[in-house]
């Protein structure tokens, strides 16, 4: 076994030791689609069938969610003497973090098929062809590890568990001001100005195109694009901070 | 392989203008218990830090087990075990699991872990204890499990860092004893401590670390001989009492707080004082309080700083 193997069990263990951090990621966005979906969505002048407008936008926000879990993980790991024990022992120094990411993806990941088992009874019919779910399921994985990697390094950065748990909050804030739950045409000039160019609307946009088989090439690069920067902004910080904090 | 296992010449280390290791030089012989005794603040945890690679010293140079710390740090990694001041386990997993976790870590392979993994819950006696989490157990077991997690693959040198500060005197013997059997297989151990009292039952060599210097370096009988030994405290009811003993104690010294105090120095055994109470006893001076007074770190600091170590800290 290797390093990041090995500590990506004892991640997972932590995950089974309390399996509502899994489910709280999950329980808020399906509430919210509900309420968007059955309460106020009927008010929307949204072309189509609702459900399929929103669930990519909540399948977003479920991954923004269960973020705050791994940001508080990675912080207590630092700030309790255990990360002492593996520093001065012979093994790969960034195992703890990659095994973080692998742990905060599963998680997402669970999270997203709970949610889209939801969608489904709730009518959500995507259109998306073999190719294109491939291509869905491939940006929702490079969105994850993207996400995983900045939040990650906001969990190390936060100086206690208490900052930690707070530190995720723009990431699920960001999402409401995107095109998730209405289209980005339909908002004041400052706010629409913002949901264009922040990286969740690309995604959001690129992920629905895919699954209403209508795929959106621009989107589908600026969301990529936008994944691997912030997969590399949140690598490089991450480890610069872990070798800074001892 | 050299005799040595630890040595350290010209460390420094600084925290902005606070200078916290001041030119460290030790040197700790293979197969030997060492060491470092100081007050909260004088830099023991820092001087850990920077032997186990933790930290990098600003100056100095070091080698552990052979190994320079700072150019071949895995080859001193993997030659060493540290267990810090403050528990390293992890919370949310088993004893059991804890010491699995080593094993995997010491990529040993799955019988042989598991069979490590057993033997050391046996050795601390974890065992009954072994599928609870490490977060219900208490401090006296969390420090077992810690030191249980340090022995896995057998390290040939072991830091300590305040090991027994906060344990009940059970488990604080229990401490001393797995050290000693530690140093019988052939371990080295570097052991920081507050204790004159444990730095002297274990350690073949002290150094005293006072501000990030060492004031005093040697075995405890060679250290023992610069502080002042063992005295017997006399408390009187009055200065004429005071005045009628002094005339008859020539080597009676008055105690620095206490006017009504007299220390006579003594190695406090029953025959020494029972001639110095048969000798007051002649003269008709009468002695209020008695109580024997053996040294402590106190002194220690005393003697070799002219301060107190309370004051040291603050």
């Amino acid at each position: 076994m290797s390093d990041a193997t090995t500590m990506l069990n004892r991640n997972v263990k932590h995950t089974l030791r309390n399996p509502v951090s899994v489910f709280n990621g999950a329980i808020f966005p399906i509430v919210l689609m509900l309420m968007f979906v059955y309460v106020i969505g009927g008010a929307f002048d949204i072309a189509g069938n609702y459900v399929d407008y929103i669930t990519p936008g909540m399948i977003i926000l479920t991954i923004c969610y269960g973020l705050s879990g791994t940001a508080l993980s990675v912080n207590s790991d630092m700030t309790r003497g255990i990360i002492n024990r593996f520093k001065v022992m012979d093994i790969s120094r960034s195992a703890v973090l990659t095994a973080h990411v692998a742990a905060s993806m599963l998680r997402s990941l669970i999270a997203i098929a709970v949610l889209v088992g939801v969608a489904l009874i709730m009518g959500f019919r995507p259109a998306a062809s073999f190719p294109e779910w491939l291509g869905a399921i491939g940006l929702l994985v490079l969105a994850t590890f993207a996400l995983s990697w900045i939040t990650v390094a906001l969990g190390l950065a936060a100086k206690d568990p208490e900052s930690a748990g707070m530190i995720s909050v723009p990431l699920v804030i960001l999402p409401f001001l995107s095109s998730a739950i209405v289209p980005a045409d339909t908002m004041a000039t400052g706010v629409k100005q913002f949901a264009d160019y922040q990286p969740f609307t690309p995604i959001i946009e690129a992920l629905r195109g895919l699954l209403t088989g209508a795929p959106a090439g621009g989107d589908t690069i600026a969301a990529v694009a936008w994944c691997l920067g912030i997969a590399l902004v949140g690598y490089v910080w991450s480890l610069s901070t872990f070798k800074k904090r001892a | 392989m050299t005799s040595s296992a630890i040595e350290a010449s010209g460390l420094r280390k600084a925290y902005g203008d606070k200078v916290v290791l001041d030119g460290i030089d030790l040197e700790v012989a293979a197969g030997t218990i060492f060491s470092l005794l100081g007050p909260n603040g004088a830099g023991k945890t820092t001087t850990v830090n920077v032997l186990t690679t933790l930290m990098k010293a600003d100056a100095g140079t070091v080698r552990v087990a052979g190994h320079d710390v700072v150019t071949e740090t895995k080859a001193v990694r993997a030659a060493i075990g540290v267990t810090g001041q403050f528990a390293a386990v992890d919370d949310l997993l088993t004893g059991r699991e804890n010491l699995q976790l080593m094993a995997d870590l010491k990529r040993m392979p799955g019988a042989q872990g598991k069979r490590v993994v057993e033997e050391l819950l046996e050795r601390f006696d974890l065992t009954e204890s072994a599928q609870k989490m490490a977060s219900t157990y208490s401090g006296g077991m969390r420090r077992k499990l810690d030191l249980a997690m340090t022995l896995v693959g057998k390290p040939r040198i072991i830091f300590l860092d305040e090991p027994t500060t906060g344990l009940d005197p059970r488990s604080r013997r229990i401490m001393w004893d797995t050290i000693r059997q530690l140093v019988g297989e052939g371990v080295t151990i570097f052991l920081t401590t507050q204790y004159l009292e444990e730095a002297d039952r274990l350690a073949g060599r002290i150094a005293v670390l006072d501000q990030g210097r060492l004031v005093a370096q040697g075995t405890p009988a060679e250290l023992k001989r610069q502080i002042p030994g063992s005295h017997v405290r006399l408390r009187f009811a009055g200065d004429a009492e005071i005045a009628a003993a002094l005339r008859v104690l020539t080597d009676a010294t008055r105690d620095a707080e206490d006017d009504l105090v007299l220390r006579v120095p003594s190695d406090g055994g029953a025959q020494s004082v029972r001639t110095l109470l048969t000798h007051l006893d002649t003269h008709a001076v009468d002695v209020e309080e008695f109580s024997v007074h053996t040294p402590d770190l106190d002194d220690v600091f005393l003697a070799l700083t002219g301060r107190t170590s309370e004051k040291v800290s603050n």
